[in-house]
């Protein structure tokens, strides 16, 4: 067993929009090439070129949504690790490989000792976790810690891959513990919430929820009560009525 | 606990190598890292104009392009049956002497027999200077099975489209209306658009068919049956015309709403009035007489009318009034139809025009238009919209773009600030376009470029007799103005030998056998097909693709080409830059890494070609070769004196757009980081087709010689030309079985028609569509470890009402029919979907034994292509005649009107999608067991 800090410095995560992810994944190709070529084993790919089954940290999934009334909605979703303070993938690791770093609550595996027993994968409820079939340990995101602080990068990249790389600008990063940090004003304005606040593993990543969709319904839209209705108000029924509107109109000009 | 000690600098590479992407179209600027002189990293180029730093899961995955195992090593020659995919490797030299043996003879007797069509080409203005040097009129690329009718349509009524053509006023817009848009294009400036506009609360509408991607975030979205988009639009433009909700002022100054039209019956009947000069003719209010449209002082009359001996000549907004405020166009009339209950049509027509009346935008900047008259701001209508294939792919597409453009000007939000905006070298009419050009003389180059815009009959590629000139049949009566010619019908013809038969067919990254085909199975049959000698019918097939793609089994010569980041290109303002609205811009490649195979980019193999053809232009005086290779080309081209394929440091360095070739040019653009720009001042920014601080901008820049002027043609000119042909007038006739169909569809002002009806005949009742997902591009992406694992498999989605009326369960297969094929698919249920649609992804079906994926690849026992169920021909009518799946107008082949028919059936015994093309052997290998592409 593995224990958690009482606390962290800061609380360092993710901010996922849901009203403006796509679903490119694009932020899990950038994910998946710098952490290949960066901390911990490569994430590898085994049968790449047959029945595929690599490792990835990040992944999008996509849900239909049919509220009970209006259209039915997509919803793409990306996830990867949460980065909890209650993390139970830590405190059941039977080797210490899985920690919760002290400065910035980011969660990591330290590979080293990892034994890739997978308890792990099996306490996260997020399913965040994946075993690197060809290393045989546990991968999961880093939050790029080799990024954020990464003194060979210039400032402006110091940062997630994925949340760099994301064309929606659907992905923030910064530190949740601060409330006055972007992240936390955004979480704030925007009803951040948690995933699956029920598991308690009080996740640091927030994500945005989707925006009311589909208000251009307007049933009511045949009657004068409607607020849109006076921007068509008709100036006439018939082209002759219609052009003689226009003369008027074309004096005023 | 201690935490253990983790590095937190690691260096990405040793090198940082900016160039441009080639993951898809959209040529973003990307740094590669490169450690130990390998690809280790790639991200997007901060500083670049189009992606701004930010890349797709393309871009991100494109290390594993370059390293794919389905790269092809060196040239090839086929030694199996066309279609096995036996090849034997040769080398250049002898590849070449093949090439010219097939070639030489060809270009001294009939250089016709040679057709040359590329693909996925971004160079397309070289690729055609070859082809014209060889004198074939035989030359597209790929636009007529793509877009053509979006560019064609915007062109012809705006001097525009959308894409690289233009773009919404992301900083500014405040409603965004998406029409049809597969979903790779126009990548990363939409995503970054709409997470833009996100931000600023602007609101975000999708009409498509499928809620996914762009849609799925969309605040509002209309799930509209396919191919009804332009009978929605002309819904729209009926009720904002109703509610007087147009920009009266916009359509009086910048536009031929009120040109006058000739009412005299004969000849010249419905085409604008002109004066000597060609100059349209208005009605000017405060005169009260016609003049031209451009006069200085003149006031034109949107509702003038000039009573000239018994006829009256009215104006085009006088026929606009008459045709759309018809009640055909009112919502209750077009619900049922386009599957969008008519309060929801009344409620987007309400909120364009309380977006664009009722928040207008004026910008504080002076600016001076075309007559001289000076403004002192800039007024702007924040509605934009965007549009691809999904209303384009349409026999009806052409006319179905004019409305969506008209609908655009209607509300004057068309280069006006929070509207759509063009790019550089864009406004250019079509008017300021080539023509096409076919005259064919043997040993000598073509008697122009081949592609161009038609404006009546008389423009037509046609040979003395009537007949075709061209194989694919581009603009003649069956499809005038087919501006990006019809390479989808080019083996189709070229084996039925219709109009004629050739030689030598030469294609450049073009999957045709395979899912960029029609009638895939079928075009495979056409390519390996044999004559009563035992000949292939078309005797002759170079293929040039840098991976093993479907397509390579069927050539006899293969041109091996590079990766994207092993090779020279031009990104160039003569053909497809990377423009923004606010600059003119232009880029390159570059090899940031050598080939480790006896590879060549294509161009400089087609440079090289060139040469031992004695091309004219390709050699110099005394016989030797006038480029070593296509970077050579890039830098000392010039196509006007002083205007070559790059803008960028020009003459001595610090020349923009014009000036002497510079030898040092490719390096300049190498330290600015792959690409130059050039700015447009902030008074032209806006209003570019009259504003004269951009007209003079532009000359400056070398991209025209003169300022170019224009207003916005509602009233389409040649299609009433085409028309009046029709109708008997005039020396050029098109045969008598075209007549009615050129009277109904050439409308000159924009038309809906049900193009599916052909197609539907028989119960097929089901609309089916593709669309290209966000992660992969075309059949690229399968050959990439990492996309093929996003996008693997590809079920054929079903609405809920098909789902259920069929009693689907997760896991079924359906057997899909179409009036021509059959396909055995698996299925799966998305309810946000139009209630009559099934779609599944472009392209991840793949043929066993291509990409040098293995046989148990999902992609080969899932995937599967809806191609089989399209033909290039329509149903035959029982007249005897090809009728091609294409718009009547612009020959854009009509991917989505396919219509289907649906029924459950047994999973195949062998778990496998149907049909089954069988297996061609791999030039390649197939790829390793593991992966783990740690670069050190």
């Amino acid at each position: 067993m593995t224990s958690l800090p009482a606390s962290t410095d800061k609380k360092l995560g993710l901010v996922i929009d849901l009203d403006t992810c796509v679903g490119c994944h694009a932020c899990v190709t950038a994910c998946k090439g710098w952490n290949t070529q960066n901390y911990g084993a490569p994430l590898s790919d085994i049968d790449p070129y047959g029945a595929a089954e690599g490792t990835f940290l990040n992944r999008i999934h996509a849900f239909q949504v049919e509220p009970d009334q209006g259209l039915a909605q997509t919803i793409h979703f990306p996830k990867s690790c949460l980065h909890c303070d209650d993390a139970p993938c830590v405190t059941v690791c039977p080797t210490g490989a899985s920690y919760k770093r002290v400065e910035d609550g980011i969660v990591l595996v330290n590979e080293d000792a990892c034994m890739g027993c997978g308890l792990c994968a099996w306490a996260c409820p997020y399913g965040a976790r994946e075993i690197d079939q060809a290393a045989g340990v546990m991968k999961k995101c880093t939050l790029c810690v080799d990024r954020i602080y990464n003194e060979n990068l210039p400032e402006e990249d110091r940062e997630p891959a994925c949340v760099r790389t994301c064309p929606a600008g659907a992905r923030h990063f910064g530190d949740l513990a601060d409330p006055e940090s972007a992240v936390s004003r955004l979480v704030a304005t925007r009803d951040g919430v948690d995933l699956m606040p029920e598991q308690g593993t009080r996740p640091v990543n927030k994500y945005l929820p989707p925006r009311v969709k589909d208000s251009l319904q307007a049933p009511e839209m045949e009657g004068a009560e409607d607020i849109l209705a006076p921007f068509l108000a008709p100036v006439a029924e018939e082209p002759k009525g219609f052009l003689k509107w226009l003369d008027t109109a074309l004096e005023k000009l | 606990m201690t935490q253990p000690e983790i590095d937190l600098h690691p260096r990405p590479g040793d090198a940082i190598r900016k160039t441009t992407c080639y993951m898809c179209a959209c040529r973003c600027g990307i740094d590669v890292h490169v450690k130990n002189g390998k690809v280790a990293y790639i991200e997007g180029n901060r500083d670049h104009p189009v992606n701004q730093g930010v890349l797709c899961a393309k871009g991100s995955a494109g290390i594993m392009q370059h390293n794919a195992p389905s790269r092809l090593r060196a040239p090839m020659k086929r030694v199996g049956p066309r279609g096995s995919g036996e090849f034997e490797e040769i080398s250049w030299d002898e590849a070449y002497d093949i090439a010219a043996s097939w070639l030489t003879p060809i270009r001294e007797t009939d250089p016709s027999k040679l057709a040359f069509f590329t693909g996925r080409d971004q160079s397309q203005s070289f690729t055609s200077w070859w082809a014209q040097a060889f004198g074939t009129p035989n030359y597209a690329a790929h636009g007529g099975f793509c877009s053509v009718n979006m560019a064609a349509g915007g062109i012809y009524t705006m001097g525009g489209a959308f894409w690289e053509f233009g773009q919404p006023d992301w900083d500014r817009t405040k409603l965004f209306i998406l029409f049809g848009v597969a979903e790779d294009h126009d990548s990363n400036p939409i995503k970054m658009g709409i997470g833009k506009i996100k931000a600023n609360g602007a609101r975000v509408v999708g009409v498509n068919p499928i809620r996914s991607g762009y849609n799925a975030v969309a605040d509002d979205w209309f799930g509209i049956t396919p191919g009804t988009d332009g009978l929605l639009i002309l819904s729209l433009v009926h009720c904002l015309m109703k509610a007087g909700k147009i920009d009266l002022e916009y359509l009086r100054d910048f536009t031929d709403a009120p040109v006058l039209i000739d009412a005299r019956e004969g000849p010249g009947q419905g085409l604008p009035l002109k004066d000597d000069d060609g100059h349209a003719l208005v009605w000017c209010r405060r005169e009260q007489r016609p003049r031209c449209f451009d006069a200085e002082d003149v006031d034109p009359d949107l509702n003038g009318a000039w009573l000239d001996g018994d006829v009256t000549h009215r104006t085009v907004f006088h026929a606009m009034a008459q045709k759309y405020l018809d009640p055909a166009y009112a919502p209750e009339t077009v619900a049922e139809a386009t599957g969008i209950p008519a309060p929801r049509i009344r409620a987007l027509a309400a909120e364009i025009a309380r977006v664009a009346f009722d928040e207008e935008i004026v910008l504080d900047r002076e600016w001076t238009d075309f007559r001289g008259r000076k403004h002192t701001t800039m007024k702007g209508r924040p509605v934009s919209f965007h549009a691809m294939r999904g209303i384009s792919a349409h026999a009806n597409g052409f006319q179905t773009c004019r409305a969506l453009h008209m609908l655009q000007i209607l509300i004057g939000s068309v280069e006006t600030p929070g509207g759509f905006r063009f790019k550089p070298p864009y406004p250019k009419p079509a008017t300021a376009h080539p023509k096409p050009h076919c005259k064919v003389t043997p040993g000598a180059p073509l008697d122009g470029p081949h592609l161009g815009f038609v404006h009546g009959p008389e423009d037509l590629a046609l040979k003395d007799d009537g007949s075709p000139a061209r194989i694919d049949k581009a603009f003649t009566w069956e499809n005038p103005m087919s501006a990006h010619g019809m390479m989808h019908m080019v083996i189709s013809n070229a084996h039925a030998g219709d109009p004629y038969k050739i030689d030598t067919l030469f294609l450049y990254m073009a999957n045709m056998a395979w899912n960029s085909s029609m009638n895939t199975s079928g075009t495979m049959k056409m390519l390996s097909d044999k004559d009563a000698n035992g000949d292939y019918v078309i005797p002759h097939i170079i293929y040039s693709d840098a991976y093993s793609s479907e397509m390579v089994a069927y050539a006899d010569l293969i041109l091996p080409d590079t990766t994207y980041l092993e090779r020279h290109d031009c990104i160039s303002l003569l053909d497809r830059p990377i423009c923004e609205a606010e600059a003119a811009a232009d880029a390159i490649r570059w090899p940031v890494v050598e080939p480790d195979r006896d590879v060549r980019g294509f161009q400089t193999a087609l440079i090289q070609l060139g040469a031992k053809l004695g091309l004219p232009g390709f050699v110099k005086d005394d016989g030797s070769a006038k480029f070593t290779d296509y970077a050579d080309y890039m830098v000392s081209h010039e196509r006007r004196p002083g205007v070559g394929p790059l803008m960028g440091w020009r003459g001595n360095g610090d020349e923009t757009g014009r000036g002497a070739p510079n030898p040092n040019q490719l390096d300049r653009y190498i330290e600015n980081g792959g690409f130059a720009i050039s700015h447009i001042p902030d008074e032209a920014q806006f209003y570019k087709p009259w504003n004269m601080g951009y007209q003079n901008w532009a000359v400056g820049l070398g991209l025209y010689d003169k300022p170019a002027p224009y207003i916005f043609t509602l009233w389409s000119e040649p299609l009433r030309k085409f028309q009046i042909a029709a109708e008997g007038h005039g020396p050029r006739q098109p045969p008598d079985h075209l007549r009615d169909r050129i009277k109904a569809t050439f409308d000159p002002l924009p038309i809906w028609w049900d193009a599916t009806e052909t197609h539907g005949q028989g119960g097929y009742d089901i609309t089916a569509l593709t669309q290209r997902p966000m992660a992969m591009y075309h059949s690229w992406g399968t050959q990439n470890a990492w996309l093929r694992q996003i996008h693997g498999e590809n079920p054929l989605y079903l609405p809920t009402e098909i789902w259920t009326e069929h009693l689907f369960e997760e896991g079924d297969w359906a057997q899909v029919t179409s009036p021509h094929g059959e396909i055995t698919v698996p299925v799966a249920h998305m309810p946000a979907l139009n209630a009559n649609t099934v779609w599944t992804w472009n392209a991840i079906g793949k043929r066993k034994g291509a990409w040098a994926l293995q046989d148990d690849a999902p992609e080969v026992t899932k995937g599967f292509l809806l191609n089989h169920l399209i033909h290039e021909l329509l149903p035959p009518k029982g007249d005897g005649l090809r009728w091609s799946n294409s718009d009547p107008i612009t020959g854009q082949a009509a991917w989505f009107d396919l219509k289907v028919k649906i029924r459950k059936t047994a999973a195949p015994a062998d778990g496998t999608t149907k049909p089954d093309l069988g297996h061609q052997t791999s030039p390649v290998g197939h790829g390793p067991a593991v992966l783990k592409w740690e670069v050190t």
